[in-house]
Formats: C-alpha cells, sequence, structure tokens
C-alpha cells in the first residue's frame, strides 16, 4: 500500500537525477567540444559524416519544398491579387521557419540516428569502458569531436536548404505559373531583413544543432548496451530531438519575432 | 576514403554552406542595401505622429533612396517625436526641404519622403528639418470624415 503510494515519488526522484545527468553531460560536452577543436583531423571526419553524408536528402528536400511553397504560396495570393509577393512569402517562409526546422528534423533522423546507433553499439561492444580502462575520457575522444561537428554542420545545412528552396520557388514560379523574375527579387530583397530574418533563423539553426547532437549523444550514451537497447535508443533520439526542435522553435519564434 | 579526399569534401561542403548563408543575406535579403549606404550626414526631424514609422525606414526623394532612419526618439520637452536621419553624402538638399511621412501601397511599411526646397544653401551635419508632415492616423481621417459631413448637416436643420 504505502509502495504504491510512493511510486510517484519516487518516479520524479529518477526523473530530477535523469535531468541532473542530462544537464552535466550537457556542459561536459560543450566544454570538452571546445577543447576537440585543438584536434581539427577528428572533427573534420566527424563534419564529413554528419555534413557531407546529409548534403543529398537536405539538398533535394530544400529544393522541393521551394517548389511546393512556391506553388501553394501563388494559389493563396492570387486571391488577393499579391502576386507579385511570392518570393517575400517563400523566403520568409524558408529562413525564418522551414529551414532550420526542417533540418533539424531531416538532420535528426538521419545523423541523430547514427550518432545514437554508433554510440550505442560501441558500448554494447565494450568499447567505452575499454578507452576507460586506457585512462581516455571516451567522451573527449569520441562524443566531443561529434558534437562540435554536428553544431558547425547544422547552420551551413540550414542556410543550403534554405537557399535551394528559395532557388526551387523561383523555378516553379518562373517555368510553371509565370510570375515576373524582377518582382520576385525586389520585392524579396526589400522584405527579407539580413539581419532580424537571415540572422535569426542562422541563430535557430545553431541552437537546433546544440539540440539535435546533444539529445543523439545523451541518448545513445545512456542506452542499454543490448541490440534492443541500441534499437530503442535511436527511436528515443528521433522522437525526443524531433519535439524538443518544435518546442524550442515556439519559444525562439516568440522572442525573435514578436516585436515585429 | 583518403586522408585528403575527405578534407576535400569537407572543405568543400563548409564552403558552400557558407556561399548559401552569403546568397540568402546579400542577394535575397537586403543586406547590401542597408549596410552600402556610404558616408552619410544627420538631420533632425520632429513629427506630432510618426505612425508606423520604423528604425532603417527608407528615406526617399522622388522615390529613390537617398537615405536611411537611424533613430527615433520622443522629446518630453516639445511631446513631439524627434526622428534622425541619415541621408548619403553624395546627395546635398536646401535647407528648407520638407519631409513627409508615406506609406508604400496599401499595406506597406512607412518610409519618409524628402522633398527638396529652393533655398540656396544646403542640410548640414546636424541640421534640423523644419517642414515636417505627419503620418496619416486613420481614425482621425475616419473623424474628420465625420465632422465634416456633420458641419454640413448641420445648418440645413
Amino acid at each position: 500500500m504505502t509502495r504504491a503510494l510512493l511510486l510517484p515519488f519516487v518516479w520524479l526522484l529518477d526523473l530530477l537525477a535523469y535531468t541532473g545527468r542530462a544537464t552535466r553531460f550537457f556542459v561536459r560536452l560543450c566544454w570538452l567540444a571546445l577543447a576537440a577543436l585543438r584536434r581539427p583531423r577528428l572533427v573534420l571526419d566527424q563534419i564529413h559524416f554528419v555534413g557531407n553524408y546529409s548534403l543529398s536528402i537536405i539538398l533535394v528536400s530544400g529544393l522541393l519544398i521551394g517548389f511546393v511553397l512556391g506553388l501553394q504560396g501563388y494559389y493563396t495570393l492570387r486571391r488577393y491579387g499579391s502576386e507579385e509577393a511570392l518570393g517575400v512569402l517563400v523566403t520568409l517562409s524558408l529562413v525564418r521557419e522551414l529551414g532550420p526546422v526542417v533540418t533539424a528534423l531531416l538532420f535528426a533522423g538521419r545523423a541523430g540516428t547514427s550518432l545514437t546507433a554508433e554510440i550505442g553499439l560501441m558500448k554494447a561492444g565494450e568499447q567505452i569502458d575499454a578507452m576507460e580502462m586506457m585512462a581516455v575520457d571516451p567522451v573527449a575522444r569520441v562524443l566531443a569531436p561529434r558534437f562540435a561537428a554536428a553544431v558547425i554542420a547544422m547552420p551551413l545545412l540550414a542556410a543550403l536548404f534554405s537557399a535551394f528552396g528559395v532557388l526551387g520557388g523561383y523555378l516553379v514560379g518562373l517555368e510553371l505559373i509565370g510570375v515576373d523574375p524582377g518582382a520576385f527579387w525586389s520585392q524579396m530583397q526589400s522584405g527579407v531583413d539580413w539581419l532580424a530574418d537571415v540572422g535569426n533563423g542562422a541563430v535557430k539553426s545553431v541552437i537546433f544543432g546544440f539540440t539535435v547532437a546533444f539529445v543523439a549523444l545523451f541518448v545513445g550514451y545512456e542506452a542499454r548496451p543490448t541490440p534492443e537497447g541500441v534499437a530503442r535508443a535511436t527511436t528515443t533520439t528521433v522522437v525526443s530531438s524531433s519535439l524538443a526542435v518544435l518546442a524550442l522553435d515556439f519559444l525562439l519564434t516568440a522572442l525573435m519575432f514578436s516585436s515585429t | 576514403m583518403k586522408r585528403s579526399g575527405v578534407d576535400l569534401l569537407v572543405g568543400l561542403f563548409v564552403l558552400l554552406g557558407f556561399a548559401a548563408l552569403a546568397f540568402l543575406a546579400l542577394r535575397a535579403g537586403n543586406m547590401s542595401s542597408a549596410l552600402g549606404l556610404g558616408p552619410t550626414y544627420t538631420a533632425i526631424a520632429r513629427f506630432d505622429n510618426i505612425g508606423g514609422l520604423k528604425p532603417r525606414a527608407a528615406v526617399r526623394s522622388a522615390g529613390v533612396v537617398v537615405g536611411r532612419v537611424e533613430s527615433i526618439r520622443f522629446d518630453d520637452d516639445t511631446y513631439q517625436a524627434e526622428v534622425s536621419l541619415a541621408l548619403d553624402q553624395r546627395f546635398q538638399f536646401p535647407k528648407d526641404s520638407s519631409v513627409k511621412i508615406l506609406t508604400s501601397g496599401l499595406l506597406g511599411e512607412q518610409y519618409i519622403g524628402l522633398t527638396p526646397g529652393g533655398d540656396d544653401q544646403m542640410l548640414t551635419e546636424g541640421d534640423r528639418i523644419t517642414l515636417t508632415q505627419s503620418a496619416v492616423v486613420l481614425e482621425n481621417l475616419i473623424g474628420q470624415f465625420l465632422y465634416g459631413r456633420a458641419a454640413e448637416g448641420a445648418p440645413r436643420e
């Protein structure tokens, strides 16, 4: 009877302990990631693994989303006689929101899961323990370079996504619909502010990079060292980082764009 | 993959990313026009109502951008808004030029329209533009219209 009553408190304490572990892990990662930059070979290899291999999905998704934005935007704007504003619509949607968020979601699905699986398998294969036996800090040697690489790669991928999206919107507008290219670019250039819009979008993508990388690495590090544990960990990575990115996006949007 | 192959690809990736960022900022955004004014001189104008004017709004003369709004502050001596305009040094305007707050398009942003006067002397750094016209406030316009209609109707009664 008392055991059943105590369960919620036990659960709460477990949750607090988990949060504490996660926070300490995050702080250690950030600190060691700075140190990892002094070993550029490691970070470069990870940027290749995390960034270059994500290029195909990011670029093609950006282009296709640009196409869709161009079409849907045109259909709606035509009702109000404002087809000229297609450039502004496509670019602001991409640069402020879709670029950082969709890139983060794709990144979580592609790079996040592979990071989690890699760390989880290293744990299952006892490689992490072996490193600790050799007095090599596994967090510094294995995790921190991956964290640094993800934080560096995310904003670049988001910028590429947005740029390809803008080009996609332009191609659809020009070829398929017949929007005036001059109006497209000139309205866009006067409507999109490089600091408030592009800059804020870049800040968002950096923050999402931190988030996705941290969730992927922490979940992998805490995974149960069995094949089933690794499989569940990859699922947790995608779900948790996606939800975290979307929640953070709401907070950041409210913070950054409310005054405009 | 060979050592140099990885380095090359990563370098290419980072370069592409920065190129995309630069494209967004310069071509898709307004960085080149926001920063590319060159040397400017400041002129000050006071308005009763600035409406929706924001800092970094354009100052246009004959429709062409000749400057930017630098800052807007409230003067509690005169209870007016004091707007500092950064005007491109390439263009000189007479001292009796006038400024109005205009709206670009129906839902567009507000900007400052600068109409040159006829004075021999030109505006210099820190000069005050005295002829100003405030922004149009919709409620005042409606009030004027209703008051005008009431005044028309009154003598007939």
